[in-house]
């Protein structure tokens, strides 16, 4: 596979390269380590007892005059291999607890489960403690003691990850096919699981370094004559006071070579998967020349020449949208066609790293290009009504803060304002409802609540984002015939942002579908009946079934894809799709256009008919 | 409506899930104290060889190795031991401290204060500074912003983090206490005395905390409750501290849980650097001189500690956030 090539690339990027030389030096030190400094760290020197650092001893001698710096060099190869035979006992011994619940019978695998949960909850320090007391003091005993005391751990991140793959068709197939068990480890779990856990023990070989270290500070890891880093300090401990720098060798070993153990890890998780970098894209320029008409200046929400623009590609291509006072207009499209993102961007919402530019983007009197729309009057529902609530803030309080921010109300006068509007929108029991947090109501009590909230303050637009998506087809008409109600009774403007053409045909005045980030093409609901020009509306309405469609035949979709985003095409981007697509089409971006009253279109050929009996008519 | 008839049977249940749920968690902790106790009984059992004899050298007669065994029991069946060992710590009787011939239980009274006293005052610090410090940088290098003060807090919290506890002791020690002498560097006698050893037990917890808060205030910054609240047009500060806060605290709450029963395991190490009086030095010294009643007890005691922790970090998210709980198991 792949993985080599990766390894080797990760290998040259500064931190691989940073990586590849520590790691050699220290395994370097840890093999010549003790042939070389050997003699100079053993010999026992009278006349230098607890000397100072200095020029003769780089870290000072020790209570028998050992220079210290010798004993860290030869104490490297003793502390890296009790720190990698501790890790091989923690992996072995959480491969062994991890992955055994996964093949044995439900009982005992639960066995082992509670087991290691009851151990993982256990300071691991603490568990090595005991451990060592039951094993004595000692070296050999110690590094057992570590190793067993990481084990649970290990097996708990093996349990969470076997369960994962015990849980896929793969093993359960192999499972029906009379695969043993210990076959499914070997031939299925294992090699599944081996990346994760290959990181994962980098990271366990980090904290048993330290934590041997600790335990021979302790005086309770490794006994004299031998010594490692954590005994070196164990030994300076009394003098560390006097001459920090005796601490500063071992220190600083032990602290090199754990952030060694994180950069392999590191690594290796960077050769497994690479993140992409983000590249900034050139600010394309706006460069089509328009007079505004006076029904834009008019409007009550006016957007000319919107454009969205993430790193990498351009979601929303020069948008020019209109919403008169008290209008319902819809906004239809597949995902990814850069609806949502028009609404959004008229609030002033777009998320990170969006960035928005527009000729004219005016809400009531407001330049939105410069300041943030007026407090209460406008409106946003959103998708998900679950997501978009607060779960940590009872459903009043989410509402009341609206009317004290931004009225000025107390507490009380806000509450009971929303106590009010709870009850508007039809929720039953507002005045118990209202200390309910959002998950104690149902889906579409939810979308209520939100919808309530925009009716905290005077609205004099309601943006709603694909309000009935996420919820039943039955609760889907209620929130709808409550959105008209709510429009009808407050005479607020709607935004009606959907994937769903029949929806925004049951609510709306007029329908903008859009394709790729643009318009294509601009009609009022009533004309849908008669036909439409752009060949991407027909399709969508074609695509939508009534009670008259013939259910032996398969039903009508869009042939292809839309456009990936950041993939940049030339001409009409429905081109690739549309069976009446001509050369045109292919080179040349259609602009919209006006065809009739309300009505445009981005077509270098629509569909005659449409236009046609539109002429016949008006 | 039928909503209405569901939510208001809601409320009838509403004890249900939450008594069982706490009979549950209660259930889970007796049965977990329950092992905690039998692995403590059995470890003088796993000991090596003569355990009265370690404790005692080699020097002691066998007349007094075996008065010694007698009076601690040890010639009885081991569900004699058993049944004597549970029921002496009902009522509080740990044992005899083999070397220093006191009862442990009167030993473990003496040290613990002091133990608890700087866990208590770590745990405090590291809640205290780290939320607050977490959440601020999130804010402050949202949406890609001041990416250098990002990387310097990575990087100078990553390197502590990568520093163990005990050199970090050290390290404090040797320059507030030694060069600077702000600081007493060991005992327990004063407030000064406090300063050094909660700071060495904090340091690295502050710095693993607040990184994480800040990933996950980061987190919560994306979510789609906070552009409503934007949406709102709600001023900054209640965005973030009536918005994201509480949403914060659910998760820092079970991270804080785990910071302090690892700030228990930290003590046995700080306490070791600053001969701090407490349980960590007591247990070291229990260990090397083989007193093992004595370790038992204390054993016992950090063990109980962690698993109340664990009990009460899960009553406190239940608190917090019901929805995860109730549907939890």
């Amino acid at each position: 596979m792949s993985k080599a090539p990766r390894l080797r690339q990760a290998l040259r990027t500064p931190m691989g390269i940073a990586t590849a030389i520590l790691s050699a030096l220290i395994l370097l030190v840890a093999i010549f380590g003790p042939m070389l400094a050997g003699d100079t760290a053993d010999r026992i020197d009278t006349d230098a007892i607890g000397r100072h650092s200095g020029t003769e001893h780089l870290f000072g001698t020790d209570a028998l005059g050992r220079d210290i710096a010798a004993r860290v060099v030869v104490a490297t190869r003793l502390t890296l291999e009790l720190t990698l035979f501790a890790t091989l006992i923690a992996v072995l011994g959480g491969l062994i607890l991890g992955v055994l619940p996964a093949v044995l019978g439900r009982r005992a695998g639960r066995l082992i489960t509670a087991t290691v949960n009851l151990l993982v909850a256990f300071p691991g320090l603490l568990f090595v403690l005991f451990l060592a007391v039951i094993f004595g003091v000692g070296t050999f005993s110690a590094a057992f003691a570590i190793g067993l005391g990481a084990a649970p751990a290990t097996a708990r991140l093996v349990q969470n990850l076997t369960a994962a793959v015990a849980g896929t068709d793969y093993v359960a197939a192999a499972r029906i096919l009379g695969v043993g068990r210990f076959r499914i480890i070997v031939r299925h779990i294992l090699p599944n699981i081996a990346e994760p856990v290959a990181l994962f023990v980098a990271q366990v070989a980090a904290g048993i370094l330290v934590a041997f270290s600790g335990l021979s500070f302790l005086g309770l890891g490794v006994q004299a004559p031998d010594y490692d880093w954590g005994r070196l300090l164990n030994e300076q401990l009394d003098r560390v006071m006097v001459d920090p720098m005796s601490a500063v060798g071992p220190g600083a070993a032990i602290v090199l070579t754990g952030i060694t153990f994180g950069l392999i890890g590191e690594v290796v998780a960077g050769a497994s998967g690479g993140r992409g970098a983000n590249r900034p894209e050139a600010e394309p320029v706006a460069s089509i020349d328009e007079q505004p008409t006076a029904e834009a200046e008019s409007a009550l929400l006016h957007v000319d020449h919107l454009r969205v623009r993430f790193p990498g590609h351009t979601a929303v291509h020069d948008v020019c949208l209109s919403v008169t006072e008290g209008e319902a207009v819809g906004i239809v499209g597949e995902s990814g066609s850069g609806k949502s993102l028009t609404a959004l961007a008229a609030a002033g919402l777009v998320p990170h790293p969006g960035r928005v530019s527009a000729r004219t983007l005016r809400f009531a009197d407001r330049d939105l290009n410069r300041q943030a729309p007026k407090g209460t009057s406008l409106a946003m529902v959103f998708q998900d009504p679950m997501a978009s609530l607060n779960p940590a803030l009872t459903v009043g309080r989410q509402l009341a803060e609206v009317a004290e921010v931004h009225h000025g109300a107390g507490r009380a006068a806000a509450l009971a304002r929303a106590v009010a509007r709870l009850g508007a929108v039809g929720i039953i029991n507002p005045e118990q409802r209202v200390s309910k947090r959002p998950h104690e109501f149902s889906g579409g009590m939810r979308q209520r609540v939100m919808i309530a909230m925009g009716l905290m303050g005077e609205p004099r637009l309601i943006i709603a984002d694909e309000p009935t998506t996420a919820l039943d087809v039955t609760v889907q008409a209620q929130v709808l015939a409550l959105l008209r109600d709510v429009r009808d009774e407050s005479g607020a403007a709607l935004l009606l942002i959907s994937h769903d053409i029949a929806v925004v045909s049951q609510v709306c005045d007029r329908v903008v579908v859009m394709y790729a980030g643009r318009i294509v093409e601009e009609l009022p609901v009533g004309d849908l009946a008669d036909g439409v020009a752009h060949p991407y509306s027909a399709a969508l309405i074609g695509a939508v079934p009534t009670m008259t469609t013939d259910r032996d035949v398969p039903l009508a979709t869009i042939p292809g894809r839309p456009p990936e985003p950041g993939e940049e095409s030339v001409g009409c981007p429905f081109a690739p799709r549309c069976a009446r697509a001509s050369d045109r089409c292919r080179t040349e971006e259609p602009v919209l256009e006006r065809i009739g009253p309300g009505r445009r279109v981005a077509c270098w050929d629509p569909i005659t008919t449409a236009v046609h009996e539109l002429e016949e008519v008006r | 409506m039928s909503t209405a008839t569901l939510s208001g049977r809601m409320t009838d249940f509403r004890l249900g899930p939450w008594t069982s749920f706490f009979l549950r968690r209660t259930g889970r902790l007796v049965v977990s104290l329950a092992a905690l106790v039998t692995a403590a009984f059995a470890m003088i059992h796993f000991v090596p060889g003569d355990p009265v004899r370690g404790a005692l050298g080699m020097n002691a007669t066998p007349e007094a190795v075996a008065a010694r065994k007698e009076q601690l029991g040890l010639n009885d069946s081991l569900i004699t031991q058993y049944k004597h060992f549970v029921s002496g710590l009902f009522h509080g009787d740990l044992g005899e401290s083999i070397t220093a011939r006191v009862s442990v239980s009167s030993m473990i009274g003496d040290r613990l204060p002091a133990t608890l006293e700087i866990a208590i005052y770590a745990f405090v610090l590291v809640m205290v500074v780290s939320i607050p410090l977490g959440m601020a940088m999130a804010v402050f290098t949202l949406n890609g912003r001041r990416r250098r003060s990002e990387l310097a807090f990575a990087s100078s919290t990553g390197a502590i983090v990568a520093i163990p506890e005990f050199l970090l002791a050290v390290g404090l020690a040797s320059v507030f206490g030694v060069s600077l002498g702000w600081f007493p560097v060991a005992l327990r006698e004063g407030p000064d005395s406090y300063v050094l050893p909660v700071l060495a037990l904090a340091i690295t917890p502050i710095a693993a905390l607040s990184r994480i808060v800040r990933v996950e205030a980061l987190r919560v910054f994306e979510t789609d409750y906070m552009r409503t609240a934007r949406a709102k047009r709600l001023p900054t500060r209640l965005v973030y501290l009536r918005h994201a806060l509480p949403n914060l605290l659910t998760s820092s709450l079970t991270l804080g849980g785990l910071i302090l029963s690892s700030l228990l395991a930290g003590t046995v190490l700080i306490e070791n650097v600053f001969a701090w009086p407490g349980l960590g030095m007591t247990i070291v010294q229990a260990i090397l001189q083989k007193d093992y009643p004595l370790v038992q007890g204390i054993v016992l005691v950090y063990g109980a500690a962690a698993l109340a922790i664990h009990f009460a970090v899960d009553l406190a998210v239940a608190v917090a956030d019901p929805k995860s709980t109730i549907r939890g198991s």
